[in-house]
């Protein structure tokens, strides 16, 4: 017996998204098909918006101030660390236990997995900022905030975004399993095999991986536009 | 073979309604309130060792989750004294991969739920299942015939989803069954697992077959099913018949009676093949229906309770059920 003999075809994962197929489970009603798969991806899509602008309204200003100030390595970079070792599904069934389910218990759960790859850039990339552009600015007579936001920023923006980037891969991804915290996103497919088949299954991983790319298009083309042109590699 | 016996069976049940009217006739008293108690003592006692039967080697599977893997040490210490030689396979992942296991001869058979049987295996449509067990077993039988295969008679207790609700609920709205919950099931908040949202024997079928609306429908991981009712985050929560806890704290969680028969009936048919139900004899058939008499839903939550709240493990669980029904000796 293969192994392989109970995998999906990709045919039918495709057919799965573009048309609604009937289950044996469901009392006649079809699952699948264009609308709920545009409506699944939209609720992953917000699930991860809201996650990323937590992260990142923690994350960034700490990680920037901490690599501006130059102290707090062991907390931007030891913490941080440690917080990828959490297992998110530990995560979101312990946040589900103490506070309940829904957007509210799955965003924060999500926005831990974003926070270390956020800070710690932030931070790495204001400390290799070269030290004389920023004396020279003090020089200038900058304010301190004033040179976070014209100097350092500016010169860290590839690591930031890196880290940005990193956040969002994770937290899109996990937000796969939302649907056992109340979220119905695209894990809905993922996890009810008994609902959609093994079709659904691999369109939903299909889904993830598509909207995954996206997003990181998108943030790529953004860095692009934050980069001073200083900065950019030269091509050709 | 199967037919043979079913024919058989309907002959006996045919003369025992004749003989029954017939009493009832020559009594020629009023009509009403006459109860045919019916108490079949012929399982009663130990289980008898048979010599012949230690040249026939059984291995009894089970799926891998508490209240199957009780099962299937209870069969298997059954068959031991009736004098098998028994090995166990307890961790079979899926019905798929448990119903390949017997097919293939890696196991000689396991128990399988009635409704399982039909809906996964022979694509029934949930409300296509029979309400009644014994129906339900009949059906499955024909298709299993089909295939090589035989079940044998279904035990006492279903296992199937429930809704439940805290004790404190069931009493402020009066709730007694599912159908208690029209008109009030519009402030009421119900939980379950991802899959129930569609599935017709769980909220699909709720909503169509009782035309019942909730607030809401929250998902949420199977695990949390007592958690969400405790914490009061959910009003309705849905639950199994055979949960522990519904013995453990029967003064805080209550289940609603499924009055339309939404959740199909879930009792237990052992599967095993026709040519091992044929090698091993008489005692095969006859010491796995002997100790299920005794497995009614109350029995099986206590089981169940023994290993998932008590950390008993099933082998120990299923002993004790043994030894104290005295089927063996301790």
């Amino acid at each position: 017996m293969s192994a392989l003999l109970p995998l999906a075809s990709f045919g039918g994962a495709i057919e799965f998204i573009f048309t609604p197929q009937s289950s044996n489970v469901t009392g006649g009603a079809k699952v699948g098909g264009l609308e709920q798969a545009i409506e699944l991806t939209l609720k992953q899509l917000e699930v991860t918006v809201l996650a990323l602008a937590l992260a990142l309204v923690i994350a960034l200003p700490l990680g920037l101030y901490l690599g501006h100030k130059g102290k707090g390595e062991f907390l931007a970079i030891g913490l941080a660390n440690g917080g990828r070792a959490i297992p998110e599904l530990a995560v979101i069934a312990l946040v589900a236990a103490l506070i309940g389910v829904g957007l509210v218990t799955v965003t924060p759960a999500l926005a831990i997995l974003g926070i270390p790859p956020i800070l710690t850039n932030a931070f790495v990339g204001v400390r290799q900022v070269d030290r004389a552009a920023v004396d020279a600015a003090r020089g200038m007579g900058m304010s301190e905030m004033g040179i976070i936001r014209k100097v350092e920023l500016p010169l860290a923006i590839p690591t930031v975004m890196g880290g940005i980037r990193g956040a969002t891969i994770a937290i899109v991804a996990t937000a796969t399993i939302a649907p056992l915290a109340g979220v119905v996103t695209l894990g809905d497919f993922i996890i009810n095999a008994s609902i959609y088949g093994d079709d659904g299954r691999l369109a939903g991983a299909i889904l993830v991986a598509l909207l995954a790319l996206s997003l990181e298009g998108l943030l790529a083309l953004l860095q692009r536009r934050l980069t001073s042109d200083g900065l950019k590699v030269k091509t050709a | 073979m199967r037919t043979d016996q079913t024919r058989l069976r309907v002959l006996l049940a045919a003369i025992a309604a004749l003989a029954l009217t017939l009493a009832v006739a020559a009594c020629g008293s009023s009509d009403d309130s006459t109860t045919s108690g019916s108490t079949e003592g012929g399982a009663a006692g130990a289980i008898q060792s048979n010599p012949d039967n230690g040249k026939v080697s059984l291995t009894i599977g089970s799926k891998n989750f508490p209240e199957q893997e009780i099962l299937g040490e209870i069969y298997a210490q059954a068959l031991t004294a009736a004098g098998y030689k028994v090995k166990s396979a307890l961790n079979l992942g899926s019905e798929t991969v448990a119903q390949k296991a017997v097919k293939t001869g890696q196991i000689s058979g396991y128990p399988e739920y009635a409704s399982t049987a039909l809906t996964s295996f022979f694509g029934l449509e949930p409300e296509e299942v029979p309400a009644d067990a014994t129906e339900a077993w009949e059906k499955a039988n024909e298709e299993f015939e089909k295939e090589g295969l035989e079940a044998f008679e279904p035990t006492p207790f279903a296992s199937a989803n429930a809704v439940g609700t805290t004790k404190e609920t069931a009493d402020k709205y009066e709730l007694e069954t599912v159908s208690d919950l029209e008109g009030v099931s519009e402030e009421l908040s119900l939980y379950g697992s991802p899959e129930c949202r569609q599935r017709i024997d769980c909220l699909a079928g709720l909503e169509k077959l009782y035309g019942l609306k909730f607030k809401s429908f929250t998902p949420v991981d199977i695990g949390l099913r007592y958690t969400v009712l405790e914490k009061g985050q959910a009003d309705l929560s849905i639950l199994f018949t055979t949960d522990p806890q519904l013995s453990a704290e029967s003064d805080k969680f209550v289940i609603l009676e499924d009055d339309k028969k939404v959740f199909p009936a879930g009792n237990v048919i052992f599967v095993t093949t026709q040519k091992v139900a044929e090698e091993a004899g008489p005692d095969y058939e006859k010491t796995i229906l002997q100790v299920q008499e005794g497995l009614d839903l109350k029995v099986v939550q206590e089981l169940d309770a023994r290993v998932e709240l008590e950390k008993e493990t099933p082998k120990q669980a299923a002993t004790a059920y043994l030894e104290s029904a005295g089927y063996i000796g301790s």
